[in-house]
């Protein structure tokens, strides 16, 4: 099953319904609550990030049988040095955007930390892709 | 604690989830960014803020949080509340600073989540 939504840049009003929804529709569909939250966080992660750093995007989900994938990619000015970013507390979030509450710089190491895979690509002046792999929990018996 | 507890310690007003206040919480966080947020709560955690904006909202619920208290004697705008009303997720406010309002709900017995990841983002922090 494949759920995929667009994500505008500086939508504050949207954003993070894409998070939601696709939360929302995991626990519909019978997917554990852990699981879910998880990708509802890295979603919610990825989503801001597109609305905070970039122009629009799209976040993608496959749910496998074994796990979900979870795709975001996006047009923007991309990340010129991704092991800084990835450090927690680097943010080059403007002043406007921290008042909102955003800027921690926890967002992709809230990604890595919740997700069993992550990988960002990023080319600078075209975009970033961040992709992650949430495992589903063993089935019993099996 | 149940968040009937809560609100009579805090003297805060409940806005939404009037019906949940039987509701037990397990722990409690205060957090002012979102990320915070998202990095040190966990399911069924009462988190005491100091910002007022729908995001919160959006975050706790990611997380699967208990309640959210707003603090300072800040008021939710109309939208924060009715998107709590959706969600069914209780939302009260105090005029108690954060500060003060995790101290009164901790020296009453709720205690903080003790696991809280010691390095975010760490590779031993791997769920
Ligand atoms: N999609 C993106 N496009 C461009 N830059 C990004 C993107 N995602 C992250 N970044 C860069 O990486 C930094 C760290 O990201 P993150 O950990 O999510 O923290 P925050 O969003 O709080 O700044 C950002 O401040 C930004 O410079
Ligand atoms: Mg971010």
């Amino acid at each position: 099953m494949r759920l995929e939504y667009r994500v505008a840049g500086r939508d504050f009003q949207a954003a993070g319904g894409a998070a939601a929804k696709i939360k929302r529709t995991l626990r519909q569909i019978g997917i554990d609550a852990e699981t879910a939250r998880r990708v509802g966080i890295v979603a919610y992660e990825a989503e801001m990030n597109i609305v905070i750093h970039a122009y629009r995007g799209t976040i993608r989900i496959d749910i496998l049988p074994e796990r979900v994938n979870i795709r975001a990619d996006d047009e923007g000015p991309g990340i010129p040095d991704i092991t800084l970013a990835m450090q927690v507390g680097y943010s080059t979030a403007p002043e406007d955007i921290k008042e909102m509450g955003f800027g921690a710089g926890l967002g992709l190491p809230n990604m890595k930390r919740y997700s069993n895979e992550l990988e960002v690509k990023s080319q600078v002046g075209s975009g970033t892709s961040i992709i992650a792999v949430i495992n589903l929990p063993a089935k019993e018996g099996s | 604690m149940r968040l009937r507890d809560v609100a009579r310690i805090l003297d805060a007003e409940v806005l939404t989830g009037e019906d949940k206040l039987d509701l037990q919480v397990e722990a409690g966080c205060g957090c002012d960014l979102i990320s915070d947020l998202l990095a040190f709560t966990k399911e069924r955690m009462l988190v005491l803020t100091g910002l007022v904006s729908p995001q919160i909202i959006r975050a706790a619920e990611m997380v699967d949080l208990a309640a959210i208290v707003f603090v300072r004697g800040k008021r939710p705008t109309g939208d924060i509340i009715d998107m709590g009303k959706e969600l069914d997720l209780p939302i009260m406010c105090t005029h108690y600073p954060l500060y003060e309002s995790a101290g009164l709900l901790f020296t009453a017995g709720l205690p903080g989540w003790r696991d809280w990841p010691r390095v975010v983002g760490g590779a031993q922090d791997a769920p």
